[in-house]
């Protein structure tokens, strides 16, 4: 894996965060070690403990969200931040550990090569499968199935948000992003532009701190409120062709 | 009448009075308040009007002119609360487009602050 650096002002890691002050710091601190003079933006989605500081003190750049806007919206503002201030590729990682920062040279790397507009860290490609509990393997499986005809290929981890775009797909995600559940449908709006995505393997870890968002509750609405945004975004599609 | 049209009466009154209330006390605007206040108004004088009543059902094909009441006010409902759920969801969007544009700001801001701050050290 390659660890050079991309010229200053053309890499930026964002790092959306709400309430991860057990993990963003150290989080932070890796990305510099492997990525040393790459700016880091963690964007606090009105975090009620001390991420702000945290991440201020392991050296990132904040933008505090004024109020809680949920994970897209907070990816979103820091993408339209990244397009504003001419950034060519942003990488987005969890603030909770679960990626690894070691991956995101592969992932510029990939970015830079083939020339696709995202590039996306996955856990399932070259054997890098991970075991998850059976109703989420189900459903990533579900939503798997969904999205091979709407995609035209195959993607095997629709639902990870270990992502690198590009500065085209900083214009369009700057725009228009998903803003409750975003991984699957940004997958649905790029094919709407016809740019195209690759995945490269990566392994993730166990979260450091804080619970996941997605409660067993939530599973259910997940389900629909993705589906009825991905069939949303197939409709524009169709439009689009006619 | 039956009791049906007097418990809507009730209900349509009830609905006047609240909505009034909160327009009075700033917790709802006038505009938001219109398409309540029409909605139980209709629904009142179809609960208090006889012949409205038996109109409504004729109209709707139904011998039975609660049934009618209750048809119409259930579309009454649907229209007014599909309104409200546009205009939350477009004000939804304006605000987190504005809160967005805010943290932009506040964030251009502060690294032009330490921006002078460098300078003016130097």
């Amino acid at each position: 894996m390659t660890t050079r650096n991309p010229a200053p002002g053309k890499l930026l890691i964002l790092i959306p965060a709400f309430n991860e002050e057990g993990a963003v710091g150290d989080v932070i601190g890796e990305v510099h070690a492997v990525m040393p003079g790459v700016p880091v933006l963690v964007v606090d989605d009105s975090s009620a403990d001390g991420t702000v500081t945290r991440a201020r003190e392991a050296g990132a750049r904040v933008l505090e969200l004024p109020h809680h806007l949920g994970l897209g919206g907070a990816v979103q503002a820091g993408y339209r931040l990244a397009f504003e201030l001419g950034f060519e590729y942003v990488i987005r990682i969890d603030g909770d550990g679960q990626h690894d920062p070691r991956y995101i040279p592969g992932i510029l790397e990939t970015l830079q090569k083939t020339g696709c507009e995202m590039v996306i860290g996955s856990r399932f490609v070259a054997g890098n499968g991970v075991h998850f509990g059976p109703m989420r393997a189900l459903g990533i499986f579900f939503f798997r199935s969904v999205l091979r005809p709407i995609l035209g290929k195959p993607v095997h981890d629709p639902t990870s948000g270990f992502v690198g775009v590009n500065r085209t797909a900083l214009g369009v995600f700057s725009r228009s992003f998903p803003l409750e559940y975003p991984e699957i449908e940004a997958l649905v709006v790029l094919q709407r532009r016809r740019f195209r995505f690759v995945e490269v393997p990566c392994r993730m870890r166990p979260r450091r701190s804080g619970r996941s968002s997605i409660t067993a509750v939530k599973s259910l609405y997940y389900i629909v409120h993705v589906l009825l945004g991905v069939f949303v975004n197939v409709l524009k599609i169709e439009r689009r062709r006619k | 009448m039956g009791r049906l049209p007097v418990v809507f009466a009730a209900l349509s009154l009830a609905l006047i009075l609240a909505v009034l209330r909160g327009v009075r006390r700033a917790h709802i605007r006038v505009e938001y308040s219109v398409a309540w206040l029409f909605a139980a108004l209709l629904l009142l004088s179809l609960s208090l009007s006889d012949s409205a009543l038996r109109w409504a059902g004729t109209l709707l094909d139904s011998s039975d002119p609660t049934a009618a009441l209750l048809v119409v006010c259930g579309c009454i409902f649907v229209v007014v609360l599909y309104r409200s759920s546009l205009r939350i969801s477009g004000l939804k969007d304006a605000n987190i487009a504005l809160a967005q544009r805010v943290a932009i700001l506040e964030y251009r801001l502060e690294s032009l602050d330490e921006k002078i701050a460098s300078q003016t050290t130097a």
